[in-house]
């Protein structure tokens, strides 16, 4: 059983709306698939129906060999999962809260208590556990969502949004938490922030108008960008011109953009043709003395520049 | 089972964790007490039984039930825990009774504490008790029929006033379906078989011959069938409004 999440063309309708179409999946233990996309892309809708919450209104998914739909409560079991928003009991303290879900979830009296006890260390939530969740802070509901989420130590983790509206400290604390536990697990997370494919994910999958545009790496995400491989030097402003000429006439170089340095420098964005390296031809030209350079870095790709790209449709439609 | 149970724990919980239970109890007990003494005239009358008591059940429940059932799906669809709830390892059905039997202990609760009633008449003079507890039974399944009532109208709505609202005028209708009031409306319209029926749908009617102490199985199938036939369209409500 390789893939714990098996997603195949997963449709749903509301009324006339198409919120997701076709779309396919699979996670395997040990995998961060990041799941991007604009608002009202499908993300949560296609969540809610790989949680069980809604039933598809075509295709299917299961769950380390569990139908979600023919086999619900095998299928739930498994899973952890964080709604958006981190919803919970309001009126309940995280201490209630989380054993109201443990006994739910049949954990039995002695690893109930100490399943608490670990997940409450891990997300740090010993300040707060006898205040009534009403009363938190974003960044503890949020916490005390992700602790619901993982306390039965779940093979499969779906979590929706997991650092919105979570400042960078906490932020990387969740990050942090999320990786240590990928290698047991297979985990989805969907998220509008770019930089957490790079920071979490081994994988990433773009959708948009509930369609699947893009399944890879975050590196061949990276490489789909035009400023892949593009080099990046700052020079002297004095001497920019020349340099920016100088960039425009080496082969495989389809354009030089520039932008401010400080303010005596100015940064040039030598761009290629996309499938070229122009890198080694710039770093020669640099070794040869014809231009003083205070820093040269190449590209991996702009994510947002992508991101855009492939969710505006500018790059067409094609699965990799 | 044991989901059921925990499920119904925590929703029982709930109640008491704001001042929602004892504002109710409080005022549940207080309008009994008026209704007895004053409105039911229990010295008056000279008896020693609860028939003044039980009388102005149908009456309070109409107006109390649907400020219990309100929040019952209604809060968990508007503040977006309902996901939380499905997406665990429970039932639909499973979740649906679990709230349901709180609720409905919760009531039982409320009713509990009119014992000074019962100990009252027991002191003035020789009632005959079996009644009285026939009285409480038949009281206890008729606010099980109402609440079952108001579980599925705030599975229909994210807005506990109009949960309240529409629950407060079903329970209305059902109290009140033997007599013209709610007869006159569909007489134009139904035929007179279909008339019989709604009028035998009135709670007044099955709750009366049970608060006599005249124990009739048709009238505890009546409200058990109720109970769960408006559980039932509990769960289609909760799943039809999943969506939105």
């Amino acid at each position: 059983m390789q893939n714990l999440i098996e997603v195949r063309d997963l449709r749903k309708h509301f009324g006339t709306l198409l919120a997701v179409d076709g779309v396919s999946l699979d996670v395997r233990r040990g995998e961060v698939l990041g799941f991007l996309g604009p608002n009202g892309a499908g993300k949560s809708t296609t969540m809610k129906m790989i949680t069980g919450f809604l039933a598809p209104s075509a295709g299917r998914v299961s769950i380390c060999g569990h139908d979600v739909e023919s086999d619900p409560i095998a299928a739930k079991s498994r899973i952890g999962y964080l709604p958006e928003g981190a919803p919970a009991y309001g009126e309940m303290t995280p201490a209630r809260f989380l054993d109201f879900v443990a006994e739910v979830r049949g954990l039995d009296a002695s690893r109930k208590e100490a399943r608490i006890r670990e997940v409450v260390a891990k997300i740090h939530l010993e300040s707060v556990l006898h205040q009534t969740i009403d009363t938190l802070s974003k960044g503890f509901k949020r916490r005390v969502g992700l602790a619901q989420a993982i306390l039965h130590d779940p093979e499969v983790l779906i979590l929706d949004e997991p650092t919105d509206g979570l400042d960078p400290n906490q932020k990387h604390d969740v990050r942090a938490i999320i990786k240590e536990m990928a290698p047991q697990k297979a985990i989805i997370i969907s998220t509008h922030i770019l930089e957490e494919v790079n920071a979490v994910c081994t994988r990433a999958a773009i959708i948009a108008k509930g369609k699947l545009l893009f399944v890879g790496t975050p590196v061949e995400l990276e490489a789909r960008s035009r400023y892949h491989n593009a080099v990046t030097l700052t020079v002297v402003t004095a001497a920019a011109g020349e340099v920016r000429a100088a960039l425009a006439g080496i082969p495989g170089v389809s354009e030089v953009e520039s932008t401010a340095g400080t303010a005596t420098t100015t940064r040039l964005t030598a761009v290629p043709t996309p499938g070229t390296r122009i890198a080694e031809t710039i770093q020669e030209r640099i070794r040869g003395g014809a231009w003083q350079v205070d820093e040269l870095f190449i590209e991996a790709g702009h994510l947002d520049e992508v991101f855009r790209s492939i969710t505006t449709g500018a790059m067409g439609a094609t699965r990799t | 089972m044991s989901r059921i149970t925990t499920i119904m724990k925590r929703e029982l919980g709930a109640y008491f964790a704001t001042p929602v239970a004892y504002v109710f109890i409080v005022i549940f007990l207080f309008l009994t007490g008026i209704f007895t003494f004053y409105v039911g005239n229990f010295y008056e009358r000279n008896q020693a039984d609860l028939e003044p008591f039980f009388r102005f059940h149908p009456w309070l429940y109409m107006l109390l039930i649907p400020a219990i059932s309100m929040r019952l799906w209604s809060e968990e669809r508007k503040t977006g825990s309902l996901e939380l709830l499905m997406t665990l390892p429970v039932t639909l059905w499973e979740a649906v009774i679990g709230k349901f039997l709180a609720a409905w202990c919760f009531t039982a609760v409320a009713l509990a504490m009119t014992f000074p009633v019962w100990i009252t008449v027991n002191y003035l003079g020789h009632p005959d008790n079996t009644v009285i507890i026939a009285g409480y039974v038949g009281s206890l399944l008729m606010a099980g029929g109402f609440l079952a009532v108001g579980s599925c109208i705030s599975a229909l709505t994210k807005n506990q006033v109009i949960a309240f609202v529409v629950s407060f005028v079903i329970c209305f209708a059902f109290n009140l379906a033997g007599f013209p009031i709610v007869l006159d409306i569909f007489r134009a319209v139904v035929p007179q078989t279909v008339l019989n029926a709604i009028a035998s749908f009135s709670f007044l009617t099955h709750f009366s011959s049970i608060q006599k102490g005249v124990i009739d199985l048709r009238d505890f199938v009546f409200f058990a069938s109720l109970i769960a036939f408006w559980l039932y369209a509990s769960t289609l409500a909760i799943e039809a409004k999943k969506s939105s």
